[in-house]
């Protein structure tokens, strides 16, 4: 490829180029697409913060039967406020806003993204999606209803859960902004030589991950908008009373909020994708069956919402379709478990950081996908529904998948962002620790689950108390790796030892050609691309 | 700013804009298909009441509006053409028509609104409450869906205004133009979301 000759010597950074700016408005001002990245870095971080202290919280509350911390009210507010920071906040945008924003224009090929003040644009929406979240904590009470603003109760409640649902719905109009501005900029700015078959494994989860961004979340946006109508205007949609059908709610909110899962986990499979071979120093086994099998999760992922609502009432068909297709959707993840799992087979593996938070996401993830069949299964679903059981496999599949991919970028990606490298050995205590106190946090839940602890009681029956003591001081191991997670990449990105390596894992793919942090248009005459991507040998 | 301009300028694609508009539509048009689903769904459910209450509402004001959205699509088409033809003043001339049509319906839909408001219908109003679910539902629909459409038509002369005063400017010329016809295709839309509300709502009785 191209780069290898030019000369880099004089070149100056992307965070030397400030555009003749000073101080906060070099990045709230910066049309980078790398600063926006680490804009929206930023900004999640602090949310994520909230977010884990509000888990903790829950967990301390669930230390002991009885009242410890909070009662009913409380909790109710905490897990709905935690619901929705975490999900439309952070597992959402997460990898795409992120890295997606940092390393997609890099990854083909590309100067920047295809619309760079959209991009910036789609930040600012969503630090005002954000903001409105955090206002619906103040005044007549935090909202109770769940992250899922089930109606009726949704508009029924006199807590105040307009502006958390309001906020959910312009966090939504930034999520379509960015999914739009990923699928034309891929379109229209690969390099020359980058067919499709040519293009990065994480580059096409954007894309996959575009188009539900694009085909789902306005679903979403119109219920939302719709209970806000009921709320304002008492019109009726979802009210019994007036003639209206919450179930209609349940299904329009999950015809989005199924899809989104795989808003989630798509990027994490495509960072994992990334990672695996990597550091395996092999050619990714199953290119293709990688590419299908994602698209082939954007697809089936629309039919299977039906999933979430087996007990509320739908016809007999209807409940045995859903499963059969729930059954289907988990066969392209299958897919690509049995081709990270080939790619590792035989090479030379190099157990670095990013590789660690890779192989502890297959495992994780894997946990996450087999409950998932247990809960797609009508019988055992009957038994588990909204009990800790669910609460166990939703968070092994999205913060197990989205969380462990996100550290992983992270640490694979440090030195090229910041061009610093981190202290390995904290990264690794690090990992360790979140890692154990993972399992321990979540691992539990499974068993309580089965035994019919319920979901969203601050309470519990003293026959559950060894499983939640478990429970919560492995929360407590995993925040304390979390910490020491954060601390130590906060402090390498500021004070750790610079480098300019442009390769530093033996990486193939276009990032690794680039100067070490980039500069700020990526490069200086657009490469052309020969080989196809991930070969070793 | 010099950095960030140059850094524009260079990437001009306007293949890319009209694919990201055309995307956009595509949102639009599934963020009413929620609606138009719902509408489905209440209407299998109540045909006797949906059939009575959509008899209420005043077709001609409905023909009007449909007519006035028809007209505007087409000096919209028009100024895209004309703008191709260097001919900045006709084009000038045929976004503020477009512009006032636009003003037209909104002003018409008031009225159609306030005569409704005048009856006691409006959402959650004590009448809907007496004449039952059906209606309810009906008229809240019709309140929600015609309203929202009403934004979007107010969002379309904004983005219309912006196109005015850049082809005013000569920032929209007839090798750079991609922003008008975008907005065209933005307001296209407009009308074509109004041509499947007006049969739902004033036609199909
Ligand atoms: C420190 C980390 C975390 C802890 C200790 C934690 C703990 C909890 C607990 C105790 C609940 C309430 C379960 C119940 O009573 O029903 C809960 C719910 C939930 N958590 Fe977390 N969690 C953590 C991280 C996350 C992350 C990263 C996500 C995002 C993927 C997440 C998403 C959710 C969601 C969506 C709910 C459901 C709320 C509901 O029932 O509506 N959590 N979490
Ligand atoms: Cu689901």
């Amino acid at each position: 490829m191209s780069s290898n000759t030019t000369d880099y010597t004089a070149y100056k950074s992307y965070l030397e180029e400030d555009g003749g700016r000073k101080g906060i408005f070099k990045w709230i001002l910066s049309t980078d697409h790398k600063r926006i990245g680490l804009l929206y870095l930023y900004a999640m971080m602090g949310w994520f913060i909230v977010g884990v202290v509000l888990g903790l919280l829950m967990k301390l509350e669930l230390i002991a039967p009885g009242k410890t911390l909070m009662g009913p009210q409380s909790y109710n507010a905490t897990f709905t406020v935690h619901g929705v920071i975490m999900i439309f906040l952070i597992v959402i945008p997460g990898l795409p806003a992120v890295f997606g924003n940092f390393f997609l224009p890099i990854q083909i090929g590309a100067k920047d993204v295809a619309f760079p003040r959209l991009n910036l644009f789609s930040w600012y929406i969503y630090v005002l999606g954000g903001i409105l979240v955090i206002i619906s904590l103040f005044g007549n009470g935090a909202p109770d209803t769940g992250w899922t603003f089930y109606a009726p109760y949704s508009f029924k409640t006199g807590t105040n859960m307009l502006p958390a649902a309001l906020g959910a719905f312009v966090l939504g109009f930034s999520s379509i902004l960015t999914g739009l501005n990923f699928i034309v900029t891929i379109h229209r700015m690969r390099a020359p030589g980058m067919s499709w078959f040519k293009m990065p494994l994480f580059i096409w989860t954007l894309y996959g991950t575009g188009w539900i961004q694009l085909l789902a979340t306005p679903i979403v946006g119109i219920t939302l908008l719709m209970v806000a109508g009921e709320r304002i205007l008492g019109i009726g949609f979802f009210d019994p009373a007036k003639g209206g059908d919450p179930l209609l709610y349940q299904h329009l909110f999950w015809i989005y909020s199924h899809p989104a899962v795989y808003i989630m986990i798509l990027p994490a499979m495509g960072v994992i994708s990334e990672i695996i071979p990597t550091f395996s120093k092999k050619t990714i086994f199953g290119y293709r069956a990688i590419v299908f099998s994602t698209l082939a999760i954007a697809f089936v992922g629309y039919f299977v919402w039906g999933h979430h609502m087996f007990t509320s009432g739908m016809s007999g068909t209807a409940l045995w379709a859903f499963s059969l297709l729930t059954f289907i959707v988990a066969i392209p993840s299958a897919i690509k478990v049995f081709n990270w799992i080939s790619t590792m087979h035989q090479g030379s593996i190099s157990v670095e950081v990013p590789f660690l938070w890779a192989a502890s996401f297959i495992f994780i993830f894997m946990i996450g996908g087999l409950t998932g069949l247990v809960l797609g299964s009508l019988a055992t679903n009957v038994h588990v529904h909204d009990t800790a059981f669910v609460v166990a496999h939703f968070h092994f599949i999205v913060f197990g998948g989205v969380g462990f991919a996100f550290f992983g970028a992270m640490h694979y990606w440090f030195s090229k962002i910041f061009g610093r490298v981190y202290d390995k050995s904290w990264a690794k205590t690090g990992w360790i620790t979140f890692f154990i106190g993972f399992v321990s946090l979540y691992g539990p839940m499974f068993y309580l689950g089965i035994k019919g602890m319920p979901r969203r009681y601050f309470d519990y029956l003293e026959e559950f108390h060894g499983p939640n003591i478990i429970s919560s001081f492995g929360a407590l191991v995993m925040i304390a790796g979390f910490v020491i997670i954060l601390i130590n990449l906060i402090k390498s990105a500021r004070h750790g030892e610079k480098t300019t390596e442009m390769n530093p894992w033996g990486g193939t793919n276009l990032e690794w050609q680039v100067p070490t942090p980039p500069p700020l248009e990526n490069f200086d005459e657009i490469p052309v691309i020969e080989k196809a991507t991930y070969k070793y040998d | 700013m010099s950095e960030t301009l140059s850094h524009q300028v260079v990437h001009r694609d306007d293949e890319a804009s009209k694919l990201g508009i055309w995307l956009f539509i595509f949102t639009e048009l599934l963020f009413f298909g929620g609606l138009f689903l719902t509408y489905a769904v209440y209407r299998n459910m109540n045909r006797q009441a949906f059939h009575l209450a959509a008899e209420e509402l005043d077709v001609a004001v409905g023909t009007i509006n449909t007519v006035i959205l028809l007209i505007s699509s087409m000096t919209m088409a028009m100024a895209t053409t004309s703008i191709q033809k260097k001919d900045k003043r006709t084009t000038l001339i045929l976004i503020w028509i477009t512009l006032l049509l636009a003003l037209a319906f909104l002003v018409n839909k008031y009225f159609e609104w306030s005569g409704k408001i005048g009856h006691g219908i409006w959402p959650g109003s004590p009448l809907l409450e007496e004449l039952g679910r059906g209606d309810t539902l009906f008229f809240g629909l019709y309140f929600f869906m015609t309203g929202l459409h009403a934004l979007h038509i107010i969002i379309g002369m904004v983005l219309l205004a912006v196109v005015l005063v850049r082809v005013q400017k000569d920032r929209i010329t007839f090798d750079n133009f991609q922003l008008l016809e975008n907005g065209g295709l933005y307001w296209h839309l407009v009308d074509l979301i109004w041509i499947f509300l007006f049969p739902l709502f004033y036609l199909i009785t």
